[in-house]
C-alpha cells in the first residue's frame, strides 16, 4: 500500500473528534495479544508525547502559528490518551517497564537497519546495546521482587542477555552529543528515523522519572534512578543528531509525516483487527495535519514542501524480532563507548567520562546488585535452580 | 500559630488542623447548594450511580483478562482423568494450577524480603519472636510447592512458563502486598500481618486445587497436595502467633520501637 504524502487529504482537523467513550476503548490482553501489539500501543504513545512537546515549545516561540498548533495539538493529545490507555490495567510497572525496554531494542534496531546514513546508524547501533541492558536487569528486577517471567511479556521476541553493562554507560554530558545530519541533504527517512528513536527515549526517560519514586523497595528505586540518568543520556544522543537550523515550521512538517508514516507502519503490521482500525484512523488525522501544516509551509516560508519530504512515505517499520541483529551488534560493539561526538574503544574514554561514571558509582550500583549472579531461564530463575539441582 | 502542640507526628485527620477543619466544613455549607444535595442524598443514599453506570457498561462490554493455553495434546493422567471424570473442562484446572504456581513463586520473593528484614533487625527494627530460620523454612517449602505444580503442569503436558489468566488476576492483588513488604519502613508485625493474609488465602486455594484434582480422578496429585496444604496450614499457624504475640506485647507496653 502506497500512501502519498502530497494531496492527500486525510481526515479534516474539524472532523477529528473524540467523546469520552470513544478516547477509552477497551484495552489490549496482556495475555492473548501479540507482544508487538503492545510494543506498538507503546511507541505511538511516545510519538504523540513528543509532538505534544514539541507543539508546545513551537507556540511559546512562534506567535503566528500559536492558534494552528494549538488546534492540531488538542487532537493530538486526544490521540495519545486513546492509544496510551489501550494498555490494560493488569500490567504491573515493571511489566510495562519491560515493553518499554522491548521497544526500545525492537524498533531501534529495525532503524538502524533501515537508516541509510551510517554514522547515524551506529547512533542506533551505541544506544541499542544500552537499551539491551536495561532489560537484562529490569527482568532481574522482575524475578526477584514480583517473581515473575519478563518473557511473559516479551514472548520470545527478544534476548534477556547482558549488553553493554549499565554501570559503564554512564558517560559526561559532552561525550553523549554527536554530529547532527545536514537538514540540506539527509534524506527524509534519517530525518523521520531521528524523530521516531528519539520521541520513544523521551517517553520512557519520563515513564521512568514518574514510576520511580512509586516503588517502596529501595533497589527498585535505585536501579529506576540509574536507568532513568542513561535515557536522559539516550535523549540528548538522539536529540542531537537533529539539524538544530530547521526552521520551526520545516520541523512541524516533518513531525507531522513522521506521525504519519508510523501509524501507517503500524497500520501495515497490526495483528488485531480493532486496534488496525484505530491505527488506519489516525494515519488519517495526521494525513490531515500534514495537509494543514504544508500549507502553512507555502504560506510562511514561500518554499515547496516537496524539499523535505518524499512524494510517498517509505517502506514500514518492520515490526518482529531483529534477535540476529541485536547478537552481531552486541558481538562486534560491545566495548565501544563515545568521546564528544566520535565512537571510541572504551580504553580511548575522556578523563571526564571516567571521573563523572567513578563518582557516581562510588557508592555502589544498583544495576550490578540486581543482576548479581542473574541468568534468564523459562519461568523464572527459581525453575533454573530447580532444573540445576536435579 | 493554627496548629495544635503535637500529641503526635499524625497529620491526616481533622482534629490536627481544628481552626482549618471547621472552616472547610462550614464552606461545604455555605457555598455549596446544601438543601440540593440532602434532597438528591436522601433519595439516592450514598449511591454513586454515574459511577456505576460507566463501570456497567465497560463491565458488559468488555472481554476477558485473556484465556487459558491448553496443550496440545493432553497428557497421561490428566487425558485419563478427564476421561473417567466426564465432562469436566480441563481450563479451569490448568487456570487454577498456574495461578497458584505463580502465587508459590511469588510467595517465595516475599518471604525472602521479610528474611531481609529478619536479618537487619536491631533494637530501633525488632523481629521479635521471629527467627530467621523460621522464615527460611517457610520460603524453602513455598519454592517446593512452585517445583510440585511445576512438575503437575509439565507431567499434564501444560506449560508451566506461562500466566493463565487467574495468575494474572492474582499477580495484580499481591502488587499491594508487595509494595507495603519491600517497603523499608514497615515493621515486623505490618509484615507479618500482610504474610498471615498471603497464607489464608493459599490455604483456601490449596483446599479447592485438591477438590479440583479430586473431580478429575487425579488421585495421586490430590495427595501431594494435601500434603502441601499441610505445609501451609503450619505457616499460617506459626504466622499467626509471631503476629499475635508481637501486636499483644506492643499493647502491653513490653519494650519494642514503634515506628
Amino acid at each position: 500500500m502506497t500512501i502519498k504524502l502530497f494531496d492527500n487529504k486525510g481526515t479534516p482537523l474539524e472532523q477529528q473528534k473524540f467523546t469520552w467513550k470513544d478516547l477509552v476503548q477497551k484495552p489490549i490482553s496482556k495475555l492473548d495479544d501479540d507482544a508487538f501489539t503492545r510494543v506498538r500501543v507503546i511507541l505511538m504513545n511516545g510519538i504523540e508525547q513528543q509532538a505534544n512537546r514539541f507543539q508546545h515549545l513551537c507556540s511559546q516561540m512562534n506567535g503566528d502559528l500559536r492558534k494552528p498548533l494549538a488546534l492540531v495539538r488538542r487532537v493530538e493529545h486526544h490521540q495519545q490518551t486513546m492509544v496510551n490507555w489501550l494498555l490494560s490495567g493488569d500490567h504491573s510497572p515493571i511489566e510495562t517497564t519491560i515493553g518499554y525496554e522491548q521497544v526500545a531494542i525492537e524498533v531501534t534496531a529495525a532503524i538502524a537497519q533501515q537508516e541509510p546514513d551510517e554514522y547515524l546508524a551506529q547512533v542506533y547501533r551505541f544506544g541499542l546495546l544500552e537499551d539491551f541492558d536495561h532489560l537484562y536487569r529490569y527482568s532481574a528486577l522482575l524475578d526477584r521482587i514480583e517473581g515473575k517471567d519478563a518473557n511473559n511479556i516479551l514472548q520470545s521476541y527478544s534476548d534477556v542477555i547482558p549488553g553493554r553493562p549499565t554501570v559503564v554507560e554512564h558517560r559526561h554530558p559532552l561525550d553523549d552529543l554527536r554530529d547532527h545530519y545536514d537538514r540540506g541533504t539527509a534524506e527524509p527517512i534519517s530525518k523521520m528515523n531521528a524523530l521516531t528513536i528519539m520521541s520513544g527515549e523521551y517517553q520512557t526517560r519520563d515513564y521512568y522519572m514518574n514510576i520511580g519514586p512509586t516503588f517502596a523497595d529501595p533497589v527498585a528505586r535505585q536501579l529506576y534512578a540509574e536507568i532513568a540518568s542513561i535515557e536522559e543520556q539516550h535523549v540528548t544522543q538522539y536529540g542531537s543528531i537533529i539539524d538544530p537550523n530547521e526552521t520551526m515550521l520545516e520541523k512541524w512538517l516533518l513531525y507531522e509525516a513522521n506521525e504519519a508514516y508510523n501509524y501507517y507502519s503500524c497500520m501495515e503490521a497490526e495483528t488485531n483487527p480493532r486496534i488496525k482500525s484505530i491505527w488506519e484512523r489516525f494515519l488519517n488525522y495526521e494525513l490531515g495535519h500534514l495537509d494543514l501544516v504544508t500549507e502553512l509551509f507555502k504560506k510562511h516560508e514561500k518554499r515547496d514542501p516537496a524539499e523535505i519530504l518524499p512524494e510517498t512515505l517509505p517502506d514500514p517499520i518492520a515490526y518482529e524480532s531483529q534477535r540476529e541483529f541485536v547478537r552481531e551488534t552486541l558481538k562486534a560493539e560491545i566495548n565501544l563507548s563515545a568521546a564528544g561526538s566520535t565512537f571510541v574503544d572504551r580504553s580511548e574514554e575522556t578523563e571526564a567520562t571516567r571521573d563523572y561514571r567513578n563518582y557516581i558509582n562510588s557508592e555502589g550500583s544498583p544495576s550490578e546488585a540486581v543482576a548479581e549472579n542473574y541468568q534468564w531461564h523459562p519461568g523464572t530463575e527459581l525453575a533454573r535452580a530447580a532444573r540445576k539441582a536435579a | 500559630m493554627e496548629k495544635t502542640a503535637e500529641l503526635g507526628k499524625n497529620r491526616t485527620g481533622i482534629d490536627m488542623s481544628p481552626v482549618h477543619s471547621k472552616e472547610m466544613i462550614s464552606g461545604v455549607e455555605k457555598m455549596t447548594d446544601a438543601e440540593a444535595y440532602d434532597r438528591t442524598s436522601e433519595a439516592a443514599g450514598t449511591d454513586t450511580r454515574g459511577m456505576a453506570a460507566i463501570d456497567t457498561q465497560y463491565i458488559r462490554e468488555s472481554d476477558p483478562v485473556g484465556s487459558v493455553p491448553i496443550p496440545g495434546t493432553l497428557k497421561g493422567a490428566l487425558k485419563s482423568g478427564l476421561k473417567k471424570a466426564g465432562g469436566h473442562d480441563p481450563a479451569v484446572f490448568l487456570n487454577k494450577l498456574g495461578q497458584r504456581l505463580a502465587f508459590e513463586r511469588s510467595g517465595v520473593r516475599l518471604y525472602e524480603s521479610v528474611i531481609t528484614k529478619c536479618e537487619a533487625a536491631d533494637e530501633l527494627h525488632p523481629a521479635g519472636p521471629v527467627t530467621v530460620e523460621g522464615l527460611r523454612r517457610i520460603r524453602d517449602q513455598e519454592e517446593e510447592h512452585f517445583l510440585l505444580l511445576k512438575e503437575a503442569m509439565e507431567t499434564l503436558g501444560a506449560d508451566s512458563t506461562a500466566q493463565t489468566p487467574d495468575a494474572d488476576v492474582s499477580g495484580v492483588a499481591a502488587m499491594g502486598i508487595q509494595q507495603a513488604l519491600n517497603d523499608p519502613r514497615t515493621t515486623m508485625p505490618q509484615c507479618l500481618e500482610l504474610l498471615l493474609t498471603v497464607e489464608l488465602a493459599d490455604n483456601a486455594a490449596w483446599e479447592l486445587l485438591i477438590k479440583l484434582a479430586g473431580e478429575l480422578k487425579l488421585r495421586e496429585l490430590a495427595e501431594r497436595f494435601e500434603h502441601a496444604l499441610t505445609q501451609e496450614e503450619e505457616h499460617v499457624r506459626r504466622v499467626r502467633s509471631w503476629y499475635e504475640e508481637m501486636v499483644v506485647s506492643q499493647s502491653a507496653g513490653k519494650r519494642m520501637e514503634v515506628h
